[in-house]
Formats: C-alpha cells, structure tokens, sequence
C-alpha cells in the first residue's frame, strides 16, 4: 500500500483482527482439537501400558486420576452457561471457550469410558456415565446443526428480520380482510379461515419438520384457485385479488416457517443438552458420593 | 415601579427585542436594576423558540460547568415547567413586557433610538439589545397573494385539518415530514400537494424521501417537482411548472422553505456581519454591542445557541450598559482554569491577546470569538523535551505554538530526523483534515506554550475565519506530502509542485484516473476513500481500497504509458492534485523519493499480475472478492475506521452479541444484529462504523460527540438528547432511549428467575421497574467500541461461534485476503 499505513497499529492493547476469521471449530488453528485428541490419546496410552490389578476400576488409583479429570471436566464444561452470560471485562473470548468446550467435551467420551474400566451395570454410577453419553451425543448433534444451519437461514432470510416478515404477513392479512369484503359469503369463509388460523400453532414436530398439513392458507388458496381456473380473465373480479394475495401470502408463510423451522433446530437441542448436564451433575454427585460412603 | 413606552422627551434606558432566554434575562436584569426598560415580543407568549417545543419535551442545562448568572432561574426540566418558571418570575420580576409588538424598524443612534411596530407604534429607547434570535424568521411566500391568511409557516398537529386541499411548499425535510404527517390517515381525507422547486429533494434524508415517494405511489400525495407557487388566491394556488401553469383547488397552504437569521433585518438597523456566509454573526465587542454604537445583540442571533449562554449574555449585557465595564463574562472562571498552569502571571484578558497575536491563525479572531474559541480548546505549557503527542495515537485536534517550537519526528526508524516547527505555526492538521492517527511523533523543542484546538472548535474557526481556512490548507498539503514521501525531503523541495496543486472534491463512485486514459498527474487522498478497479474480462475486479493519506498515479508518471487502472472515490472524499510535470522535475532531483516511489509502484504491479495470472482459473473466487468489496464499500465501509461485520455462515442467531452490548453499557445494546443489508452471507448490523468524519458530530450543540483513544466514536454525559445525531447518521445506528432500572444479578436470574435475565430488559420490565421519582432523559445512545473496557468490544468477545468480527476497511479489503482465501 502507498503510505506506510502508520496508523494501522493499535497500541491500547487490543486484539484486532487480521480481516481474516475462523469459527469455533478452526479456531486458534483446531488449538483445542489437538489438546483434546492428546489428552484422549495420553489417556488411551496410560490405560494400555499400566496394569491395573486385578481389573480395571474406577476404584484403582489410575481410574481416581481418571474420574477426577473427568469430574473437573464436567464441571468447567457446564460453566460455559455461566462464561456466556456474565459480561466481565477480560481479554476472553467466548470463541475460544466453546472451541474447547466442544473437543473437551469430546475426549471426555474416552476419559469417561477409560474410567469406568468397562464395568458397566444398573446402578447409579452407570446411570452417570449413560447421561454423559447422551449430554455428548446431543452436543454432537448441536455441533452439526451450527455448522450446516447458519448458511441457510441467512440465505431464507433475505436481508428480512424476523420482524419484517412477521409485519409483512399482517400487511397481507389487512390487505385480504380488505380485499374479501365483496365476495360472496362461501368464498369469504375461505379468506377468514386463512385469516383466523394461527399459522405457527401446532405441534413441536411440525415446527422442526416445517409440515403443517392443516394450513387453512393453502386450502384457501387452493380453493380459490379451482374457481378461478375456469373462469375468464376479466382483470376486475375481487377474487382474482384474493388469488394473488393468498399466493403471496403461501409464499411469505414458507419462509417464516423455514425460519422458525431452522431457529428451532439451532435451539431444540439446548433443551435436551442443558436438562441432562443438570441430571448428569446430580447423577454425578450421587455417584461420587456412594463411591466414598462406600469406600 | 411601572414604566412607559418611552416619549420623545424621556426615552427608554433599554429596549429589548425578543423574550427569549436571552432577552427575558436581559430584561429581568433592567427591572432588577432599575433600569427604564420594555422587552418586546412579536407573540402573545414570552419565549417562542421553546413554546414551539413538543409538548413534555426536556429541556437540558448546558455545559454544565457554565454557571448560570441571571435573575431568572434555569435548570434541566421539562419544557412546560420551564416556561412556567420563566412566566412566573418574569411578573415577579416586574418586567416591563409588550406582547403582540413586532419591531419593523430601528434608526436612530445611540441615545436616541426610535423603535417602530407593526401595529404603527413607536418605542424610543437610548439604547436597543437585539435577542431575536434566529428560528422566528422562517423564508416567506414571495408570489401574489403572499399575505392570504391561509398561509401558514409551521404545523402543529396534522391531525387538525379534515376536507381540505392542501399544499406544501418546499421539499426540505420539513416539508416532506408536514405532508405526510397530513396524508398519514385517510380518515382526514385530505388531498395533499408537495411542491419542490428543484427536479429531485436533494436536501431531504433520505428516509424522508422514500416514504414520500411510496406516499406518492400509493396516491396518498401528489408530488410536483420543478414547480414554484406564483400566484395565492382564496381557494386556489398557481403553479408555475415545467410544463406551463396550472391552476388547483387549495385551502391551506403550509410554506415549510427553511429559515435564516433575520439578516436583511438586522443590517437595516446599520449592522455590520462578519462575512457573506449565510450563518455568518454579527461583528461584535466584547461587551456584545455591534458596529452601530448603541445596539446590543446577544443569543442565538451572535452565535450562542445555548440556554445558558444567552440568559448569562442577557445578564451581562445590561450591566454593561448601566456602566458596570469591569464584569468579567460569567466563562472567566473556566477560562481562569485553563490558564492556571501556565506559566508567567496573566490575566484571562492578557493570555488571550497573547495566544490571538502570536498564532498566526487566530490574528483575525475578535476577542468574543477568541473566547469562546478558547472554551472549546486548551493552552498547555511543554518543558524542552517533552512530548506533545505520539505517531499513531488518534487524535483529530490541531496545535498552534504560541511560544518556543517543536520537533517533528518524520522517520519513524529513526527519531534524530526532525523537522522544527516555529512559533506562530501549527501542527497536528493531519489529524484534523483525515480523521486518521497520529502520523509523527512531536516533542517540544524548548520551553513552549502550545494550544490544542479541538476538531470542532478547529472547523468552526475556519468557518469563521477565511484566512486560516487558507492557512491550514497551505500547510496540511506540504506536510501531508513531506510525511507521506518522507526521503528526506524538505518544505522548500516541495515549493514548485505546491505552486500548482489543487484540492479538488470527489463525489461519490467518480474516477480521479481512468484506465486506459493518458495523464500523468499525482492525486493525494486528503479525505474520504477510493477504490482501484481493473477491467477484467469487461467487468470491474477490485484491486485495492485506499485510505486517506495515500497516493496514486505514480505508475503511470515513472514507467510512463497509459494508466493501468481506474481510482474511483469511494465515498465523497477530497483530492490533492499535483501536476506530473514539476513532480517528475522533483523525482529527478531527489532519486531517493524515486526510488521509494519505486517500491510501492512494485507492490501494486504485483497485484495487478496476481489478478491478471488468476483471471481465467479463478474468475470465480476473484468475481466474489470483487462483489463482496463494492457491496461493502456502497454500505458505507468506505469511510469506516472499525466496522462490526457477521459471517453468517457462522451465526447461529443467538443474540449474545447484543446481550453483551446491552450488559456492557446500562442495559442497552448499541447494535442490531439482525437488521442490515448482507451479501453472500457477509452481513453489516445496524452498527457504528466510527467514520472517519462522523456525520453524527456535525450538529451537536452540546459538542458531546467525540473521537477516543481508541480512533473510537462516542457520546459523552453532556448530551442533551436533541436527536440531531440520531438524523444525521446515514447508517441509522444511533437510537434515543433511557437507561433502564437496574437488573437483579445474574445468579438471582439463574436460581430465582428474578429480573429480565441477561440482555437489553423489555420495554414493560423498564417501565414496571422504575423509579418514579428519577427522571431518566432520553439520551443519544451508540457504540463505543467498549472504550474503557479490558478485552475490547462485547459483541466480538461473547460470540460463542466467531461470527462476529470488527475490522478496518484497509485490512479487510485488501487482496491479501483474496490470496488466502485461495490457498
């Protein structure tokens, strides 16, 4: 560049960015990837070359450096919640936090495991160890769903908030109530069941499927497009309007419920994940200390 | 006591014209003294300007370190307490008020002034204070007919008019906002006309215009461009369009053509102004009286649009003319302050005229203007050594050496090469002009009494005064130069290409150099930004963004032939133009400058190669460089120092970036991550870009707008929530809102649900929480860029994917990136 560009150093300490960024899982160059697959690594490594005797067993001094790593793990793990919402100035970055909550979380599949030293059965220190699992399977299900769903719902959002959409699809119902008002009683049912019908009620699956086959728009539009099929193109019967309005109305429908379907899958798995790190915490407890009540 | 109207045998002592803050103070003085004395006002109320404010709108004191010196209380309030204060002291005050008396005409002199009315009235006073300050004096109607009451130069309530035809007049903001406002329900069944003299609203915001033009298009209003009214009668106006005239049906005619100060007014009266600009003030002394002995003006009318100001100016000036000559201004204890750790004993007056006379800028300064000149700026002493301020540091203030003189440090590798500065010069202009840091590091050379100007203060002199305009130009484009080609060049070196430079001004998306066109000229960007494009393949490839403090054009004066590609203006910026030939005249007698030239020509030849080798087996990847580059510089990146963009491949919409803003500065959040414009799932929030020339700084009346240490843009404790920022920002990112109550902690939320949890509370929680015994006005609110705060701005550090980041346009839009992204 021309000038020497003397002002592009910033001296107050700050971290600038380079223009160039990576998300969580690229993060500082797959940093907490390589920590965590050398921790599971070193824990493999370890269980292999020291024989434990009789068997190994949590109850083995190995399987305490295990249980123990894996106990502190789960907690630090769980205070991501706490890092995300409490604003404490700091040279912290909540990036690099989930990048290592998500490769810790990982390897405490294996640390967990080594831990339990394949002794499984019914009981509460099993019972830990399968919420572990599900805590970890419905992370890996959120670790997917943040790396493919962002692209397509910026793409179905279209520079449109969330707002805009919801006040463009009023502006079409005051528009149809509007339009509606010549029709002939029959017809103007269909218009008033599009227009009285919560268009995202429904169930928890329709949300996430993104089907709702009792759309009381579409059958109107249908409907009104049967009739209207047949008959000429005068440019001036009201329920041409109503064609068209329903038609957009269909069309912007879709997109709010793509949106709320892709919402939806980037938060559902929340609900599962942070109701079983509660469990597996109590779980985890019970299990420690029936450990050492026992001992 | 009650006095007359003045006869011929026993004029007034005083005459004030206008109730304003500044005349209701001037008045209330008179009465307290004893003074015989009348305060005229054109309206039936006491304090038009204020009386016009929407209703409960607050009104703020400021600057708060002004101590109010009058005999009519003011604080912060609302806008009805205050005018209730005003009206009750006033009577207690036994002001002598006429309402319903509008001033025609003065003449007379000193001792023997003859005020005449409207109404025919005559009032003779021995002396006239003006205090009319300048929002009374809208542009009228200057067809036939003119003087028809349906014409009205304000509305008050759209809501007000049912049945009519009405025309607006004037395609200002104003207008537009009126004609709306009157079109809005169509319950009224108005028919509403905008007329605008012009073919487009070029003064109007933008915002404005496109609601008026979806009004136009839903029929809600007719819009006649290039049209003037030239006839009014009783139910019918005349318009003179381009197609010839037209006669229409109109019951009201609302006339919304700006506003001056009453300037034709005020020179009848045989006052001089000092000079043609149209916000020019009247030329004053020290004691506010004009060039016609005799006549005072105080208030918005002599520049001080404040409250304060004028109700302390309203004091002071009757005290002058009941003799007291020794009242110092009520600022003399903050301008004591300022002059407090100089050395040598002064007085305020003394330290001014010495500061007036040895810079050379401010010798055309008067001393009101140097006062308040020196309100807005800082006299500071350095001892021999000492550092005035450090290369790379923000800073947009200039420094003019009253005594001593200062080293330049022009190499930053080496600090021994310096450039001294006498006294009576400036420096630090670079700052000033670019909006950019520091460029050189300037220690005192001795002993030395240096004052900062502030941007503001700086943009106001010029303004004000022609010739330091002219100064700062002249020497900010010999050091720009000297800085930016460093080689040991000297101020004489540059003397033949200075001879023959031009700034000129670039609109934006016009080329400077076109490729494929002869020239050999140099451009200096002084302002703004440009953008370097190659045809490629027909279309235009992004090669490079340039800051302000860059140049171009060299490539084709050193290697010669046709201009390799085209610099177009990224945003309406400004250029040094520096003719080839005496350039080409200065390279030869300099080799070392040639051969830095030399060096940077490389660099720039590397890209254009890097772009034309790529240009078949990555036309995509280059394509989308180039999209991504011009849809960021046309929403605005071009004249950004930090812009906060989001990656949308990585957003999951979480919102935790505005949570963390809201919780990092009182509860609200400064950005709105989902609104804005996005491309190829890069996408800009609603979000300061601290611009290089903030728009939002242009018109701030309580100067509460600044530049950090950090280059950050941001508003301080004084503002006074008149929402001029707010209007003036094109990007839309400054909101007016009050801090909320305060939140129970974050472990209260989590355990108990106690409070609105983390982020921006809701409107309802706000409201259901507060205090009601806090009012809590509304102020400007925007980013800071988290100034002050470890870790830098919330929203990048609490994105839990990476999405969120903050960049500097040169960093982000450079081909680096592309070749990256290649790899």
């Amino acid at each position: 560049m021309a000038s020497e560009a003397p002002r592009r150093a910033m001296q107050t300490g700050r971290v600038r960015s380079d223009g160039a960024h990576d998300g969580f899982l690229r993060h500082n160059n797959f940093q907490w990837l390589k920590v965590g697959a050398s921790v599971s690594l070193a824990a493999i490594l370890a269980y292999l070359l020291i024989d434990v005797q009789p068997r190994p067993n949590g109850g083995s001094w190995y399987g305490y450096v295990l249980g123990t790593v894996g106990a502190g793990l789960i907690v630090w793990l769980t205070l991501l919640g706490l890092r995300k919402r409490v604003m404490t100035p700091g040279a912290w970055s909540l990036k690099a936090w989930t990048s290592a909550h998500v490769y810790l979380g990982l390897s405490l599949i294996v640390i967990a495991t080594l831990h339990t030293g394949f002794q499984f059965g019914w009981n509460v220190h099993t019972l830990a160890y399968v919420l572990m699992m599900f805590v970890i399977l419905s992370g890996i299900f959120g670790v997917s769903a943040y790396a493919t769903l962002p692209r397509a719902m910026s793409a179905n959002r279209d520079e449109m908030t969330e707002a805009q959409m919801l006040e463009s699809l009023r502006a079409i119902d005051r528009q149809l109530h509007d339009a509606a008002q010549p029709l002939e009683l029959r017809q103007a049912e269909l218009v008033r069941s599009s227009l009285e019908q919560d268009p995202f009620g429904g169930s928890l699956w329709q949300r996430l499927s993104g089907n709702y086959p009792d759309c009381e728009t579409r059958a109107a539009q249908a409907a009104v497009r049967t009739e209207n099929a047949y008959k000429p193109k005068l440019g001036n019967d009201p329920l041409e309007k109503i064609d068209g309005l329903l038609a957009r109305k269909e069309a912007m429908l879709a997109r709010v419920r793509r949106h709320l379907r892709l919402k939806a899958l980037l938060e559902i798995w929340l609900y599962v994940h942070v109701p079983l790190t509660f469990a597996l915490l109590a779980a985890l407890f019970a299990h420690i200390i029936s450990v050492f009540f026992y001992w | 006591m009650q006095w007359g109207v003045g006869t011929l045998s026993q004029p007034l002592r005083i005459a004030i014209v206008g109730s304003g803050p500044a005349g209701l103070s001037a008045a209330s003085r008179a009465a307290k003294l004893g003074l015989s004395h009348i305060l005229l006002e054109k309206t039936d109320h006491l304090s038009d300007t204020i009386f016009k404010y929407q209703k409960g709108k607050h009104v703020m004191a400021t600057p708060s370190q002004l101590v109010l010196r009058s005999d009519v209380d003011f604080a912060a309030g609302k806008r009805e307490s205050v005018l209730d204060t005003w009206d009750i002291q006033t009577e207690a005050n036994k002001v002598n008020v006429r309402r319903n008396a509008e001033v025609k005409a003065i003449s007379g002199k000193k001792g023997d002034f003859t005020l005449e009315l409207t109404n025919g009235d005559v009032v003779k006073a021995e002396n006239v204070i003006l205090a009319i300050g300048t929002q009374g004096n809208p542009n009228m109607l200057r067809c036939p007919g003119f003087d028809l009451p349906h014409i009205q130069y304000q509305l008050d309530d759209p809501g007000e008019y049912i049945d009519e035809h009405i025309s607006v007049i004037g395609g200002g903001d104003a207008g537009i906002e009126n004609a709306l406002g009157l079109a809005a329900d169509p319950e009224q069944r108005n028919t509403v006309t905008i007329v605008n003299r012009g073919p487009e609203f070029s003064t109007a915001k933008d915002a404005n215009v496109k609601a008026l033009l979806a009004a136009q298009e839903a029929g809600r209003i007719i819009v006649r461009a290039n049209t003037t009214p030239s006839n009014v009668e009783p139910g019918f106006i005349t318009f003179d369009t381009a197609d010839g005239e037209v006669r229409v049906k109109c019951d009201r005619i609302i006339a919304r053509m700006g506003s001056a100060p009453p300037r034709k007014f005020v020179e009848s009266c045989g006052v001089e102004f000092a000079s043609e600009d149209r916000v020019s003030y009247p030329k004053l002394t020290p004691t506010f009286e004009t060039t016609s002995p005799g006549i005072f003006v105080i208030g918005a009318l002599a520049g001080y649009p404040l409250i304060k100001h004028c109700m302390n100016q309203g004091h002071d000036v009757v005290e002058f003319i009941n003799g007291n000559t020794d009242l110092k201004p009520a600022d003399e204890p903050i301008l004591e302050a300022k002059f407090r750790d100089l050395p040598g004993k002064r007085s305020v007056d003394e330290w001014l005229e010495f500061l007036r006379s040895n810079i050379v800028i401010l010798n055309d300064l008067s001393p009101l203007q140097m006062r308040e000149f020196m309100l807005d700026s800082e006299a500071r002493a350095y001892r021999k050594g000492e550092t005035i301020f450090v290369r790379n540091d923000p800073g947009s203030s200039l420094f003019g050496i009253a005594s001593g003189s200062v080293l330049v440090q022009v190499d930053p590798a080496d600090p021994n090469i310096t450039v001294q500065i006498e006294t009576g010069l400036i420096v630090g202009e670079v700052g000033l002009i670019s909006g950019r840091r520091r460029g050189a590091t300037v220690i005192a050379a001795e002993d030395s009494i240096c004052v900062e100007v502030s941007r503001s203060a700086a943009l106001k002199l010029q303004s004000s005064v022609p010739a330091a305009k002219r100064a700062i130009e002249r020497i900010s484009t010999e050091r720009q130069l000297l800085q930016m080609f460093g080689s040991g060049l000297k101020s004489e070196d540059l003397k033949e290409v200075l001879d023959g430079y031009e700034i000129l001004t670039i609109s934006a998306g016009k080329p400077i150099i076109t490729e494929g066109e002869e020239g050999d000229d140099i451009y200096v960007i002084r302002q703004g930004s440009m953008v370097v494009e190659k045809a490629v393949g027909g279309k235009p490839v992004f090669l490079n963004y340039l800051p302000a403090g860059s140049y171009v054009g060299e490539m084709a004066l050193i290697a010669g032939g046709l201009r390799t590609a085209t610099v177009r203006a990224a945003i309406k910026s400004e250029v040094i133009k520096l003719q080839g030939p005496a350039f080409r005249k200065l390279l030869a007698a300099k080799p070392q400058l040639l051969d830095k030239l030399q060096k940077d020509m490389a660099s720039r030849q590397d890209i254009n190669a890097f772009i034309e080798a790529r240009k078949d087996s990555f036309s995509g990847v280059v394509d989308m460089y180039s999209n991504v580059a011009n849809f960021l510089v046309e929403n605005g990146i071009g004249e950004a120092t930090d812009v906060l963009l989001i990656d949308e491949n990585l957003c999951v919409g979480c919102d935790n970036c505005e949570k963390a803003c809201a919780d990092s500065h009182d509860g609200l959040s400064r950005l709105d991550r989902e609104a804005g414009r996005t491309y190829a799932h890069l996408h800009v929030p609603t979000s300061c870009r601290h611009c290089e020339h903030p728009h939002c700084m242009a018109d701030c009346p309580p100067n509460a707008i600044h530049r950090g240490p950090d280059g950050e843009v941001f508003i301080d404790d004084t503002c006074i929530g008149c929402g001029n920022c707010q209007r003036n920002c094109p990007y839309k990112v400054i909101r007016m809102d009050s801090v909320p109550p305060k939140k129970p902690g974050l472990l209260s939320w989590l355990l108990f649900g106690k409070g609105p949890g983390p982020g921006e509370p809701s409107k309802a929680w706000s409201y259901a929480n507060k205090d009601p015994a806090e009012e809590k006005p509304k102020k400007a609110i925007k980013c800071d860029m988290c100034s002050g705060l470890e870790g830098g701005p919330a929203c990048v550090r609490a994105c839990p994917t990476g999405a969120a980041i903050r960049v500097a346009p040169e960093q982000f839009l450079t081909v680096a990136r592309l070749e990256r992204e290649d790899r």
